[in-house]
C-alpha cells in the first residue's frame, strides 16, 4: 500500500502549538508511507489539490490528514480524495487541533503526540478497505402525526411539492388549540378566521389523505422505509353518508352531562357532537362513555333521525397500514392543569389560587373561549359563576413556569404576550374595566411584540404589577388578590371580578408513550428532542422522523409554522433522489461465527438488529443468527462490544484495526 | 397504646385546660398517653429565633429521651412544639455532622426514629369509630370554623400531614363527633405567633381578622390544635373589644374541648371555664336562636 | 475570616442567588404591613452585599416564623430558614436591634429555660416587663390569670437542670447580648 500523509497547520490553530514539518517529516519514515508535506491550510482548495497532485503523481491508495477534527472536514478530504480516484473510505483523519493542539501547551509534548496520532492513523488506514455506500429506497409519502396549525402547515408544504401525505389526527377535527383561540398577537387576527381556509385545504387536497378520530399503533421501519398502523377509531357515523347537517345533535337527550373540550368545560355538548361548527371534517363522532345508548341500549334518537342513514351503532375500529418515508411529528402542547381534583390534575400545587375550587378562577384557553365570538357567551365577558360581567379582571402569570417547586423550570414563553392580548381583549370590550397583571418579567422578543405590550400598558390602560401573587380567596362574591409590588416595595391587594392564570405549556400527556411508539427520543418534561439545539433543531435522532412545533418546546404560533415548513424541508430532502445514501460504517454480524444468543438484539438502541433464519437446501432450519439491518445500524458499536463471541464487528472500526493503532505506540 | 405525651409549657400554665381536656378524654377512649419524664422546653419560639444550634440542641435533648424511655410514638399537643421537634429530627436525620455535633452536646445517642405527633393524627390513630362509639350530646347546633394555624401542615415535605393549603383532617374529625364545619378562608393564616407579648397589636389585628372571616362564612366556634393560636383567639379578645368598638365574642376551643363536650363532660371537668372568652353549650343554643328570630 | 456571605450558606445551607425576587413571600406575609422592608429585600441586600441594611432591618424580628413564604416560594427557596440565620448572624456580629422590645422578650424566655429548663411564665413576664419597662399592659388580664390558676407562682425546675445548662453552654448562648 502506498500512503501519502498531509499535516495541516490550520493557520495558527495548529501550528502554533505543533511543529507540522517536523511531524510530516517524522511521517515520512513510518512504514508504507511514500510522501509526506504539511500545508497552512490542507482544506483549502490549493491545499486540496496538493493531496489530489500527489496521489496522480505518487500512485496512493491510501491518505492521512491530520488536520482539525473529522465532524469538520472528514467529508472534504474523502471528496477530494474520491475526485483523485480512490476510494473515500482509504482516506483517514488525525485529529491533531481538538485532540493536540486546543488542549495542550508545552510544544514538545503536543508534537510528539501529534506524531503519534499519525501513526495511528497510518496504521488504520493499511487495514482500511474500499466501502460504498448504502443505498436505501425511499418511499415518498410522508406522515405527519397532529393536525393543529404545526401538523396542517408541514401536511400542506409537503402536498404542495408534489408528495402524498397521510394527516393523523386524534380528535374528531383538525385545527388543535389555535381553533380555540379567539384572536391571535400581534396582529388580532380572529384565529379562525386565517385557521380556516388552510383547514379546508387540508381537507381538500388531492395529496393529503386526511385521517381524524385516528392515532398512531405502531411504527416499524427506518429512513425512507416506515411502515406505519394507525388505529382509525370508530366514530358510529359514516363518512362518506354523512352530510354535514347537524340534526343528531340538535335531537341527541344527552344535553348537560358531558363538558365540551373544545370550550375547555365552560360548556357542554351533545353525546353525538362535532367539536365546533367549523370542524373539518364536519362529521360528528360519538361519545360513548355517556352516550345512552351504549350505556344500556335505550336510544337510538340519531339513527332515527339521520335522513342519510349514516350513523351505525356496530362500526368498529380499523387498523390501516401505510407506507411513508418520512413521519413529522406535529402532536403539539396541552396546559397545566392545576386544580384540586386528583385523579385530573397532574401536579398537586398551587392550591393557593383557588383554581378548580372558585369558578371564576380560570386558565388562559378558557379565557379564549369567553372572549371567542364563538364561544360559550359569543364574546360576551360574563364571569362563568353568575354570568355578570366582570368589572375588574386580575391575570396573573407564570403559574407553573418558571417554578422549580410545583411545577417546571422553563418559561412558557407564550404567556406574557397572550396576557397582554387577554388583557387588551377586555379592555376593548369592556371600556369601563380595569386590567391588573401581576408579572416576574415581560418576555416579548418577536417581532412587533415588544410594541404590542408597550401599546397594552400605555394605550389601554393595563396596570402591570411587577411580583406574584401570594394567594386567592372568595370574599362577598369577590376575590381577594394578594401580591406584591416589589418595584414600589408595597403590598397590592386587589378585590377581583374575574382571575385569569398563565398557566404552563407542558406536553400532551401521552407524549412520552407515543414517542417510544415511534422510537424517538424525550426529555424529563415530556417534549421530544431534537438531535443538536442549534444546528439541527427540526431534526430527531431517529433518521427519517422531524419535529414540529410545541411538542419540541413552548413556542408561539410563528415559530411553529417555520419549523413545521423547516420540518417539511427535511422531508423533502429525503425525497430529492429514488435512493437514500448512508454512511458504510455500519456494524456486520459474521454468520460462521454468530450463535445467536441475540444479546446485540437487546443492547442495539436502534432496533436495527433482526433475527435471520438460516436453512439448508431444503428449507430446514439449521439455526437463527443476527442480521444487522444496515439501513438502521448508526454505527455505534454497542453491539461489537457486547457480543462474547465477537461475531459482529463494525466496519471502518474493527477489532484488527483499533488494535493496530494501539500496537503502534509500542 | 401508649404513646409518649410531651407537654410542652404551656400545658401546666396558660395551656392548662388543654391538658385536662386531652387526659380526660383519652381516659374515657382508654388510650394511655404517658408523659415524658423530665421533658425540657423543645427550642421552638425563643431559642429557635435566635439559635439554631441551640434548638437543635434542645429538641435533641428531649428526642434522646423519648427514645431512652422507649417511646415509638410522641403526642406534641403544642403545634409549634410539633413542629419544632420534627424539623430538628429531620435536620438531624439528614446531616450525620449535625447529628453528631447535637449527640456530643446532649450526650447521648439519638437515633431519630420516633414519630411526633399532633393532636389531629392522635385521634386519627384512635380511630373515627372508637370515637363515635362515646358520644353522648348532640353538637349539631356548632358551625365550627377549623382553625390549623401555621405549624401543623407546613412545611409539608418534613410534616407530611394533610395539605398544606387546604386542610381537612380536623374537619372530619369535628364532623365525626357531630358538629358541623363551616368552609372558610383563613384556616392556615398566621394569628400572630409569639408576638403576643411584645408586639400585641400585631396579633389582635391578625386574630381579629380570622375571627371576622370565621364569623363571615357562619361559624359560632372555633376549634384549635395549639395553645398559641388559642391564647392569641381567645384571651386576646379582651384587647380586641378594646381596640374594635363592636367585636361580638366569639368562643374557641380546643380540639379535645370539643370531643369531650360530644362525650358528656361538661364545662368545668373539660376546662372550658378557663378560657377568657365564655362558651356555655346551652346558652350557644339560645343566643343563635335570638339571631334568627 | 468568612464572609457573612459565607456565615449564611454555612448556616442555611442555601445559595441567595436562587431568588429572582418574585415577591411571592411578601405578597403572602401575614406581619408584611407592619415591616419597613419587604421580605424579599432582606434576601436582594444580602444578594447586592449590603450586608449592613440587612442585618439591621426590623423585618428579620418582625418575622413570625409562619413559614407561609418558604412553603409557597417557588425557587424553593426557604426564606424562613433564611431569617432565622440573618437573624443570628446579627446576634453574633453585635448589631444594634431596632425591635427592642421583641429582642428583651427573647432574653426573657430564654433566661428561663436557662434556670428552670422549662418557661417559668410567671419569671418571664417579670423579666419582661422590667426590660422593658411596660408595666402595665395585659394588667387587667393578669388577676384573672391567677385566679385561674394559669400563671403558676413557683416555678418548675426539671430534675436535668445541669443538661440544660451544659446545651446553653455549648452552644455559646451565655448572656445573651
Amino acid at each position: 500500500m502506498k500512503i501519502g500523509v498531509f499535516i495541516c497547520h490550520c493557520g495558527e490553530n495548529i501550528g502554533r502549538t505543533v511543529d507540522c514539518a517536523r511531524v510530516a517529516k517524522a511521517a515520512a519514515f513510518f512504514t508504507n508511507v511514500v510522501y509526506s508535506v504539511d500545508n497552512k491550510y490542507m482544506c483549502s482548495d490549493p491545499g486540496q489539490n496538493i493531496i489530489k497532485q500527489a496521489v496522480k503523481d505518487y500512485k496512493l491508495d491510501g491518505v492521512v490528514v491530520g488536520s482539525c477534527s473529522p465532524h469538520m472536514h472528514e467529508k472534504t478530504f474523502r471528496k477530494a480524495v474520491s475526485d483523485a480516484g480512490v476510494n473515500p473510505f482509504l482516506c483517514e483523519i488525525a485529529n491533531l487541533r481538538e485532540h493536540v493542539s486546543w488542549v495542550h501547551e508545552d510544544k514538545e509534548v503536543a508534537t510528539g503526540k501529534a506524531i503519534d496520532l499519525v501513526r495511528f492513523a497510518v496504521e488504520k488506514v493499511k487495514r482500511n478497505s474500499p466501502l460504498t455506500t448504502i443505498k436505501v429506497p425511499v418511499t415518498k409519502r410522508t406522515l405527519v402525526i397532529g393536525g393543529g396549525i404545526s401538523g396542517i402547515q408541514a401536511a400542506l408544504d409537503v402536498a404542495n411539492a408534489g408528495y402524498e401525505v397521510v394527516l393523523v389526527e386524534k380528535e374528531p377535527s383538525i385545527g388543535g388549540h389555535m381553533s380555540q383561540l379567539s384572536e391571535t398577537f400581534p396582529t388580532l387576527d380572529c384565529s379562525q378566521c386565517i385557521l380556516t381556509p388552510r383547514m379546508v385545504e387540508v381537507y381538500q387536497h388531492p395529496k393529503i389523505k386526511l385521517m381524524t378520530y385516528a392515532e398512531v399503533e405502531s411504527v416499524e421501519g427506518f429512513i425512507g422505509n416506515f411502515k406505519v398502523t394507525i388505529k382509525q377509531k370508530a366514530r358510529y357515523v359514516d363518512a362518506d353518508k354523512c352530510s354535514g347537517c347537524g340534526t343528531c345533535m340538535q335531537k341527541c337527550p344527552i344535553k348537560k352531562k358531558a363538558f365540551s373540550e373544545f370550550d375547555e368545560k365552560l360548556a357542554f355538548r351533545s353525546a353525538i357532537y362535532v367539536p365546533f361548527p367549523q370542524a373539518v371534517p364536519n362529521i360528528p363522532v360519538i361519545d360513548t362513555s355517556v352516550c345512552t345508548y351504549f350505556k344500556n341500549g335505550k336510544c337510538s334518537m340519531c339513527q332515527k333521525v339521520c335522513d342519510r342513514e349514516a350513523i351505525f351503532f356496530d362500526q368498529k375500529d380499523e387498523l390501516i397500514t401505510e407506507d411513508v418515508g418520512a413521519i413529522i411529528v406535529a402532536t403539539g402542547y396541552k396546559l397545566y392543569t392545576i386544580d384540586k381534583k386528583p385523579e385530573e390534575s397532574e401536579i398537586k400545587g398551587y392550591g393557593e389560587y383557588g383554581y378548580g375550587k372558585y369558578k371564576d378562577v380560570i386558565d388562559g384557553l378558557q379565557f379564549e373561549r369567553i372572549a371567542s365570538a364563538s364561544g360559550p357567551t359569543s364574546g360576551e365577558f360574563k364571569r362563568p359563576s353568575d354570568g355578570k360581567e366582570p368589572k375588574k379582571i386580575v391575570f396573573i402569570q407564570c403559574v407553573g413556569s418558571r417554578d422549580e417547586s410545583k411545577g417546571f423550570s422553563y418559561c412558557s414563553k407564550i404567556c406574557c404576550m397572550y396576557t397582554a392580548k387577554h388583557a387588551m381583549l377586555y379592555k376593548h370590550k369592556v371600556h369601563d374595566g380595569e386590567a391588573y397583571v401581576f408579572y416576574m418579567d415581560i418576555r416579548a422578543g418577536g417581532k412587533m411584540y415588544e410594541e404590542f405590550v408597550r401599546r397594552a400598558i400605555e394605550e389601554d390602560g393595563v396596570k402591570y404589577i411587577r411580583g406574584r401573587v401570594s394567594r386567592i380567596y372568595e370574599q362577598n362574591g369577590k376575590y381577594i388578590v394578594k401580591g406584591e409590588d416589589t418595584l414600589a416595595g408595597v403590598p397590592v391587594e386587589i378585590d377581583a371580578d374575574m382571575v385569569v392564570l398563565a398557566t404552563a405549556m407542558v406536553a400532551q400527556p401521552e407524549a412520552s408513550k407515543l414517542a417510544q411508539t415511534i422510537g424517538i427520543p424525550y426529555d424529563k418534561y415530556g417534549y421530544f428532542v431534537e438531535v443538536h439545539p442549534k444546528l439541527r433543531p427540526v431534526e430527531s435522532s431517529s433518521g427519517g422522523i422531524f419535529l414540529a412545533g410545541a411538542c419540541h418546546s413552548p413556542r408561539d404560533i410563528p415559530e411553529c409554522v417555520s419549523m413545521a415548513s423547516a420540518a417539511a424541508a427535511k422531508a423533502m430532502v429525503l425525497f430529492g433522489s429514488d435512493m437514500l445514501e448512508r454512511e458504510p460504517t455500519v456494524a456486520k454480524v459474521n454468520e460462521l461465527l454468530c450463535a445467536g444468543c441475540f444479546y446485540c438484539r437487546k443492547v442495539c438502541a436502534y432496533n436495527a438488529i433482526e433475527i435471520k433464519d438460516i436453512r439448508d437446501r431444503s428449507g430446514n432450519l439449521i439455526k437463527q443468527v443476527a442480521y444487522v439491518n444496515d439501513g438502521l445500524c448508526q454505527g455505534c458499536g454497542t453491539c461489537n462490544a457486547t457480543c462474547p463471541s465477537k461475531s459482529v464487528e463494525l466496519i471502518g472500526y474493527t477489532d484488527e484495526q483499533i488494535f493496530a493503532e494501539i500496537s503502534a505506540l509500542y | 397504646m401508649q404513646i409518649g405525651y410531651y407537654p410542652g409549657c404551656s400545658q401546666t400554665g396558660t395551656a392548662k385546660e388543654y391538658d385536662k381536656s386531652l387526659r380526660l378524654v383519652m381516659n374515657k377512649l382508654s388510650a394511655g398517653i404517658l408523659e415524658l419524664n423530665d421533658w425540657s422546653c423543645c427550642g421552638a419560639t425563643s431559642a429557635h429565633v435566635t439559635s439554631h444550634r441551640l434548638s437543635l440542641a434542645l429538641s435533641g435533648r428531649n428526642l434522646a429521651l423519648a427514645e431512652k424511655q422507649g417511646f415509638k410514638e410522641m403526642l406534641a399537643p403544642c403545634a409549634a412544639c410539633y413542629n419544632r421537634l420534627l424539623i430538628s429530627q429531620h435536620e438531624l436525620n439528614n446531616s450525620p455532622k449535625v447529628k453528631a455535633d447535637i449527640e456530643e452536646i446532649v450526650d447521648c445517642k439519638i437515633k431519630g426514629d420516633t414519630e411526633i405527633i399532633n393532636i389531629i393524627q392522635l385521634f386519627q390513630k384512635i380511630g373515627k369509630e372508637k370515637i363515635s362509639e362515646n358520644i353522648k350530646n348532640d353538637l349539631s347546633i356548632l358551625k365550627a370554623a377549623c382553625y390549623y394555624g401555621c405549624l401543623l401542615v407546613r412545611p409539608h415535605d418534613i410534616t407530611h400531614f394533610d395539605d398544606a393549603e387546604e386542610p381537612v383532617s380536623m374537619e372530619e374529625l369535628v364532623k365525626t363527633v357531630g358538629a358541623e364545619t363551616v368552609n372558610w378562608n383563613f384556616k392556615t393564616e398566621c394569628c400572630g405567633a409569639a408576638h403576643s407579648v411584645a408586639r400585641k397589636e400585631i396579633v389582635v389585628n391578625l386574630s381579629k381578622k380570622i375571627i371576622e372571616d370565621a364569623r363571615t362564612h357562619g361559624a359560632n366556634v372555633i376549634i384549635v390544635a395549639c395553645p398559641m393560636c388559642h391564647t392569641n383567639l381567645d384571651m386576646r379578645q379582651r384587647a380586641m373589644k378594646r381596640e374594635y368598638k363592636d367585636h361580638s365574642e366569639m368562643p374557641v376551643l380546643y380540639l379535645p374541648e370539643l370531643i369531650g363536650l360530644a362525650m358528656g363532660f361538661d364545662n368545668k371537668q373539660l376546662g372550658i371555664d378557663l378560657h377568657t372568652v365564655k362558651f356555655k353549650f346551652p346558652e350557644l343554643v339560645k343566643k343563635s336562636e335570638e339571631i334568627t328570630v | 475570616m468568612q464572609t457573612i456571605e459565607d456565615e449564611i450558606a454555612e448556616i442555611t445551607g442555601q445559595n441567595p442567588s436562587k431568588c429572582y425576587q418574585c415577591g411571592k413571600c411578601s405578597a403572602g406575609c401575614p406581619i408584611r404591613e407592619y415591616m419597613e422592608q419587604a421580605p424579599n429585600v432582606i434576601v436582594r441586600y444580602i444578594q447586592l452585599g449590603l450586608f449592613d441594611k440587612a442585618l439591621a432591618s426590623s423585618t428579620i424580628w418582625l418575622c413570625a416564623g409562619c413559614l407561609t413564604c418558604s412553603t409557597r416560594c417557588p425557587q424553593n427557596f426557604d426564606l424562613a430558614k433564611f431569617m432565622d440565620s440573618v437573624r443570628e448572624i446579627a446576634l453574633r456580629n453585635g448589631v444594634k436591634v431596632k425591635e427592642r422590645a421583641l429582642l428583651k422578650f427573647h432574653k426573657a424566655f430564654l433566661s428561663q429555660i436557662k434556670n428552670h429548663g422549662r418557661t417559668y411564665e410567671l419569671g418571664l413576664v417579670r423579666d419582661y416587663k422590667l426590660a422593658t419597662g411596660d408595666l402595665f399592659s395585659d394588667v387587667d388580664a393578669a388577676p384573672d390569670m391567677f385566679l385561674k390558676g394559669k400563671i403558676g407562682i413557683f416555678p418548675h425546675n426539671i430534675k436535668g437542670k445541669d443538661s440544660i445548662k451544659r446545651i446553653f453552654e455549648k452552644t455559646g448562648v451565655k448572656k445573651c447580648k
